[in-house]
């Protein structure tokens, strides 16, 4: 069957509406099948859930539904029930028995797998009362964790593709354009550009061909959003994608993915070739005279690999190795081409905000960061797991109130955002509301979305070696600053945390840090020193601690930079 | 990652063997076009004989009719690739920042301890090799290790051995 039509799309999502309210199913369990409840076992408790269910042959009233990532990956594998919205956390195989007999069949809510609350030792039942949820808004990641992401008809019955109904029959490439800047969305992928003006001049660009590609390439270690996302809910990327396919006028669109998540890869296939049977992609989409088409294209394995000109060139098969800019992608990109990319979160934003419009989006948020972020919550923190907060939103809130605190009764030491190329958020600043700039002010970056707490036990130096050694291997070695200063930043950074390191290594470390970058051909090298900047400005004597020729006083408070240099950090 | 790589030369008792290479060549023989398609089929390759020795890498470049140096150009470039063969099961442990700061450190110590074998290495025996990964998405369960596609989550030090048991 082809939707061919607006109407017939409205016509399926009608039906299967219909078809929800007159069938005899009168509870749904939820199960997540995301990489890290499936990790879990969660596969395995579905198949038992199944089993039991047709030995108590209550198959006409309860149906079983595999989702997206619920968020709570701490606490995985869940499962939850509907109507009911109660929330069992850490369900194993054997509890699938008394999830039937007991919930389903009797009624009585299994308390031993309700949540428990860290600090009142509560148990909770709802998790619309639960706090990991309740400072959340759940916008990108709005159909994970709610609808099965294998059965495009799911997503249809949830306002999927009415979108993309919606631009290819009102809107014209500007109105699109416009209402996306209008909304104040920013890109996801670390940068924060406008993704509105980005359309816009690919858009303006000279020629017929252009392209439109989707970064999954997540390369900052500890982070997932791009990943729950594709897992949970594909098809709303494919929409987003020919939405803005049709704005900037190409014809064609590749998804550029790690190699690592396999399950996001079949995910991502499946949705495709459902979306192409049913002529939601490929010629002629809805009746309207529009063509596009998604491929997509498997990474090996190359974190510079997300920066975009490397992008492009690893999706020509080539080395992933970044080129200058400009010629920006928008101007020259794939195969020479106008080529938009933009990231997989950034794409999930796009079809509420046409549905809901841009003054809906642009209220939400900050003045100059509207809308939400998805942060990927991990380290030592209670609640590990993927959280959607409006910006604005501060730090304390999210790690406190959502992530539940620190593990194990530790104290708050830092906050790493922005991954390796991002720095350290201190006690001090945890009140600063979230956003681009704000967090560019305070030392480090909003990146694209990884959140790692720290404790008292974790060593700064340490953090700063961690990453450093990153950033030196996934050097592509194009450039000569990054590709031998992180090295020696490297080496220098071994020294030091062995006790070995003198005042004057100190200071080539300074000295190095600014050199690459400031030197450096692109925003890895950029920004590889940022770990060692910020971690020497917020923990100076956990440096000075360490050098054996210095009698250094620990003063009180945070450390400030007093060098023998007289280089500022 | 571009940790350099060793050259790989292929050892002599060690055949590839000829289907191999029938069903590589049905392969690029079925892609649409094969300009920028270069590391989709090293991707192939590397399911087919489990690695890329360079006799592959020379068959892929006269195949697609580039030099050889530009096949090896990229394939030392990923770090997915690999040029010496594997183990019969791969044991990745994530090295990602959410596993690093909840001990993995420790954990892929003690494998290489036990397996007496250093990353990208393989055992003796031919059973195990060791990879070092960077994350899977799965930092729920830090530290985590993979043998094979099976994911292991909140993996304590002694627990490493009873793991790697189960594939002996
Ligand atoms: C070293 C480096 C790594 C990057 N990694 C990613 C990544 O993993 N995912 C991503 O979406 N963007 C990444 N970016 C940013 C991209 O270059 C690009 O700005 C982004 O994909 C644009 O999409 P957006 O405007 O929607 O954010 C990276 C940039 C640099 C410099
Ligand atoms: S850091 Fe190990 S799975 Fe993400």
């Amino acid at each position: 069957m082809k939707v061919d039509s607006l109407q017939k799309l409205n016509q399926i999502r009608e039906e299967q509406r219909q078809e929800n309210a007159n069938n005899s199913i009168v509870k749904k369990i939820l199960i997540c099948a995301g990489t890290g409840c499936l990790a879990s076992e969660s596969e395995k408790l579905l198949e038992i859930l199944n089993h039991v269910i047709k030995a108590r042959k209550c198959g006409d009233k309860v149906k079983v539904v595999k989702t997206g990532c619920f968020g709570f990956c701490e606490q995985g594998p869940i499962l939850k029930i509907e109507p009911d919205d109660v929330f069992y956390v850490r369900v194993v195989p054997k509890d699938a028995r008394t999830i039937i007999d007991d919930h389903i069949i009797q009624g009585k809510i299994v308390e031993r797998l309700l949540y428990e609350e860290p600090t009142s030792n509560k148990r909770i039942e709802k998790q619309e009362d639960m706090p990991f949820y309740k400072k959340q808004m759940r916008l990108a990641i709005r159909n994970c964790g709610l609808i099965n992401p294998e059965d495009v008809y799911e997503y249809i019955e949830h306002e999927g593709y009415s979108a993309l109904g919606k631009v290819l029959t009102e809107m014209t490439q500007y109105s699109v354009i416009d209402e996306i800047k209008k909304s104040g969305l920013r890109g996801r992928g670390g940068g924060g550009f406008p993704t509105g003006l980005k359309w816009e001049i690919t858009k303006n660009q000279h020629g017929n061909t252009k392209f439109i590609i989707c970064n999954a390439d997540e390369g900052d270690p500890g982070a997932f959003m791009d990943r729950s996302i594709l897992e949970g809910d594909p098809h709303g990327v494919i929409e987003a994608m020919a939405i803005g396919g049709y704005a900037i006028g190409a014809h064609k669109g590749i998804v550029y993915i790690r190699a690592e998540y396999p399950m996001a890869i079949s995910r991502l296939n499946s949705a495709i070739i459902q979306a192409r049977d049913l002529g939601l992609l490929g010629e002629n989409i809805l009746g309207t005279d529009f063509n596009f088409d998604i491929e997509f294209k498997l990474g090996a394995g190359a974190f510079v690999c997300g920066e975009e000109t490397a992008l492009i060139n690893s999706c020509e098969g080539k080395r992933g190795e970044p080129n200058y800019k400009p010629p920006y992608p928008a101007e020259e990109g794939y195969w020479g081409y106008p080529t938009c990319v933009n990231n997989v979160e950034t794409f999930a934003n796009i079809p509420p905000i046409i549905l809901q419009g841009s003054t809906w989006f642009s209220s939400i948020g900050t003045e100059k960061s509207r809308g939400t972020k998805v942060f990927a919550l991990a380290g030592k923190i209670n609640n590990v797991g993927l959280v959607e907060v409006p910006m604005g939103t501060t730090l304390r809130e999210i790690i406190y109130d959502i992530g539940g605190g620190i593990q194990e009764g530790h104290q708050f030491k830092a906050v790493q955002t922005g991954g390796p190329s991002g720095g350290v958020i201190t006690e001090k600043d945890l009140d600063t509301p979230i956003d681009y700039d704000n967090l560019l002010g305070i030392g480090s970056m909003m990146g694209s979305g990884g959140m790692i707490v720290l404790d008292d036990r974790d060593s700064m130096v340490n953090m700063a070696k961690f990453y450093l050694q990153f950033t030196m291997d996934e050097s592509c070695g194009r450039c000569t600053p990054c590709r031998i200063g992180t090295k020696r930043m490297y080496e220098l950074l071994v020294k030091i945390s062995n006790g070995e390191g003198t005042m004057a290594d100190i200071d080539a470390l300074k000295q190095l840090s600014y050199m690459v970058k400031n030197s450096s051909l692109c925003g890895l090298g950029q920004t590889a020193p940022n770990p060692v900047i910020s971690t020497m400005k917020y923990f100076w004597d956990e440096y000075m601690e360490l050098i054996k020729d210095v009698d250094y006083p620990v003063r009180e408070g945070t450390s400030q930079i007093n060098s023998r240099v007289g280089i500022k950090v | 990652m571009t940790r350099p790589q060793e050259i790989s030369v292929v050892d002599t008792d060690l055949e590839l063997p000829q289907e191999g290479f029938i069903e590589l060549e049905g392969y690029i023989d079925n892609i649409k076009t094969t300009k920028g398609a270069l590391i989709e089929i090293l991707h192939k390759a590397q399911e087919i004989f489990g690695y890329l020795p360079r006799d592959v890498q020379l068959y892929i470049a006269r195949k697609l009719g580039i030099p050889g140096v530009e096949v090896f150009g990229v394939v030392s470039f990923y770090s997915y690739f690999n040029v010496k063969p594997m183990g019969k099961h791969t044991i990745s442990v994530c090295m990602g920042t959410a596993c690093f700061v909840r001990g993995a450190d420790k954990i892929i110590n003690k494998l290489k301890d036990n397996l007496g074998i250093e990353s990208n290495e393989i055992t003796e025996d031919g059973l195990f090799s060791l990879k070092d990964v960077r994350c899977i998405g799965a930092c729920g369960l830090a530290p985590v290790i993979l043998v094979d596609d099976k994911v292991y989550g909140r993996v304590k030090e002694d627990q490493v051995n009873e793991i790697i048991d189960k594939y002996r």
